[in-house]
């Protein structure tokens, strides 16, 4: 009796024990967990390598920022959305393109683009867009290169091009850039060895980000002066935010090689809408190229992201293009820019989630709603350029002249370029829906206005900018006048 | 074992023994039970833990997760009418630190252990006691909303970046 009583207390005891030491266990368990925590919060950083405005290699630089690198270095994913994209397509390599990869070839998905582009490189080999890190390779090797002359120009883009730039100006910059447009392609590929790196965006000493390439250092100087900022100087007054959409728009933009220097131009003089560029174009007469099947003096419009982007509502809201390509993310405390750049759609939670709460079913739903009825326009676009490029070509075998077809090749010119301006542009109207649809729509009327003028010499078009007077909304009254029976304009508020 | 040697003497109290099995084990328990004491206070002091009973929105950033928040508030225009407390806990002594309660525990469960969702999202119950301190300081308009609505909306449904962007 007296002794199982005794047990049963040393028993207890012992649990009591049992109890205490795990109760003494967790609290240094927590402590030991608190402290981890709170290194992570203090964001260490190892300067392990010096970094001076002449270290090109990006793996220099990712010992510093081993994060950042290695996201960087995901560029070589591939991936496709709805639009965009590519898984990759293997290939038999050749005495001409080694490359055992490359992305789906548009011009098979619509051969329209064949008519579309007749007579230009283009025709020959357009392909769907692979990550950053391909953009040296793919440049070298695509069949354009086998069927033109590319000047170095394209370098621009399509290569870490500061320290060569600066190497081969001798310091300065500009001067390397003006060197290098007038190479031939293949002499300035020698002189460049990375895809786009660190340096391209980042300033070495500060890591602030810096506007390195001349072609957007020159047109948003160009751009700023047609707003009334003269000598804008991006890197000294453009602000942060702006800044994170900048160093994209250093390549994402419409573009063209000017005169016989071949100067990289982006023809912003008068603004980035279509409008402004496609008056800049008549006033700055450019051409790509000449249609094979029409003789008209086309143009081709390039990735035009950044002038799109800029007429969307994100813009008008303040969100920058890394908001939503480059979202912020966590690494233990630290909050760093996602360098994976890559489509929101892939990320839609950090990209999308962290302002719109809604759910990524919803809101990926919400981007396929403007990318199909951008489609379905574009492809009513295309057809209509298509049309009008046939009825040319017809009436050219029946004998008529270039003065016969005067107006009709300038509605050509006008209704490709609005049309590829769409097509060419990365997000399927994403960037600005109304936008993309209001230049689908009057490339449209453009083209089929293009198909009367082939029918009736004396075809007056209505050009675009519109050559009639835009019809004005009747303005309507605030405060409806008394005895007025009209209301509901929802303008007096409760 | 002196217990086990023949004893002559002819004692009639109890058998006079060292400290028992049992006076070790409670010495043990005590030390044990002490220890536990002392790195639990320790850790409570150095994971800030008084803090927690403060109304200083700077309590809420001790966990790193909470500074986008905690920064984004210092620019938003509630800042210099409310603090975090003001918007994320009940206005009753009782109902604030209850809220505290379980929010805290929730919030060290998911710090300590990891794996939640990112960025944090507000739960359904936190979200219903911001909705309620919406309403308790603009009660004027919101009364006034109200009035015409078949049922009422959420404030923070269109205002939601006014107290810190989302």
């Amino acid at each position: 009796m007296d002794a199982s009583r005794t047990r049963r207390r040393l028993m207890l005891l012992l649990a009591a024990m049992v109890l205490a030491a795990g109760a003494a266990a967790a609290a240094a368990a927590l402590a030991v967990n608190i402290m981890e925590r709170k290194q992570e919060a203090r964001n260490p950083f190892y300067r392990v390598v010096e970094l001076t405005d002449m270290t090109e290699d990006p793996a220099i630089w990712g010992k510093n920022f081993p994060l950042q690198y290695d996201d960087y270095k995901r560029t070589v994913d591939m991936v496709h959305t709805k639009y965009g994209g590519s898984d990759g397509v293997p290939r038999a390599p050749t005495a001409n393109d080694p490359r055992e990869v490359t992305a789906q070839s548009r011009l098979e998905e619509d051969p329209r683009l064949k008519t579309f582009w007749a007579g230009y490189a283009f025709a020959v080999d357009f392909r769907e867009e692979r990550g950053h890190a391909y953009m040296l390779e793919d440049q070298t090797f695509t069949e354009r290169q086998q069927v033109t002359k590319q000047p170095g120009t394209c370098m621009h883009c399509h290569a870490s091009l500061y320290v060569p730039y600066k190497k081969l100006g001798e310091g300065d910059l500009i001067k390397g850039f003006e060197k290098m447009n007038q190479m031939p392609y293949a002499e300035a590929r020698k002189l460049v060895e990375h895809p786009v790196a660190c340096i391209d965006c980042h300033d070495p000493e500060t890591m602030q980000l810096r506007v390195t390439r001349p072609g957007f250092l020159e047109g948003i100087r160009a751009l700023k002066a047609s707003q009334g900022v003269q000598n804008y100087d991006v890197n000294a007054q453009a602000t942060r935010q702006e800044m994170r959409t900048y160093v994209c728009g250093q390549c994402h933009v419409e573009y063209y090689f000017k005169g016989p220097e071949k100067r990289l131009t982006y023809p912003w003089a008068n603004g980035i809408k279509i409008e402004n560029i496609l008056t800049y174009y008549t006033e700055n007469p450019h051409k790509d190229w000449t249609h094979a099947e029409t003789g008209a003096p086309v143009l081709k419009a390039q990735h035009p992201e950044f002038e799109m982007y800029n007429q969307g509502i994100h813009a008008r809201s303040g969100v920058a293009c890394a908001d939503c390509h480059m979202p912020y993310k966590r690494e233990g405390a630290l909050k760093i820019s996602d360098h994976h750049v890559r489509s929101p759609l892939l990320n839609v939670n950090r990209a999308c989630q962290t302002c719109h709460n809604w759910t990524e079913v919803e809101l990926t739903q919400r981007v396929f709603t403007i990318q199909d009825r951008t489609f379905e326009l574009r492809n009513r676009a295309l057809d209509a350029v298509v049309a009008l490029i046939g009825d040319m070509k017809a009436a050219r075998a029946a004998g008529k002249t270039d003065a016969d077809l005067k107006t009709a090749m300038e509605l050509q010119r006008r209704a490709q370029f609005m049309v590829d301006f769409v097509e060419a542009e990365n997000s399927m109207g994403f960037h600005a829906p109304e936008e993309a649809a209001r230049i689908l729509g009057i490339a449209m009327d453009l083209a089929r206005q293009g198909q009367l003028a082939v029918r009736q010499a004396d075809y007056t078009p209505n050009l675009f900018p519109s050559t009639t007077a835009p019809v004005k909304p009747t303005p309507r009254e605030v405060t409806p006048p008394p005895g007025s029976a009209a209301g509901g304009s929802g303008g007096t508020g409760n | 074992m002196a217990t086990q040697a023949p004893a002559p003497e002819p004692s009639s109290g109890p058998k006079r023994r060292g400290p028992s099995a049992f006076a070790w084990l409670s010495l043990g328990l005590s030390a044990l039970v002490g220890v536990a004491i002392g790195i639990g206070s320790f850790t409570f002091v150095y994971a800030k833990g008084a803090s927690y009973m403060t109304d200083d929105p700077a309590a809420c950033t001790n966990c790193h997760i909470m500074r986008d928040q905690y920064a984004e508030w210092t620019h938003s225009s509630h800042h210099t009418v409310a603090v975090c407390n003001d918007c994320h806990t009940p206005p009753s002594f009782v109902g604030k630190y209850l809220a505290k309660a379980r929010n805290g525990w929730h919030h060290s469960v998911a710090f300590t252990a990891g794996g939640f969702h990112e960025p944090i999202q507000i739960t359904a119950h936190n979200r219903a006691i911001t909705e309620q301190r919406c309403r308790s300081c603009h009660q004027t308009i919101v009364q006034a909303i109200d009035a015409h609505a078949a049922e009422s909306i959420s404030c923070i449904r269109c205002h939601n970046d006014v107290g810190h962007a989302p």
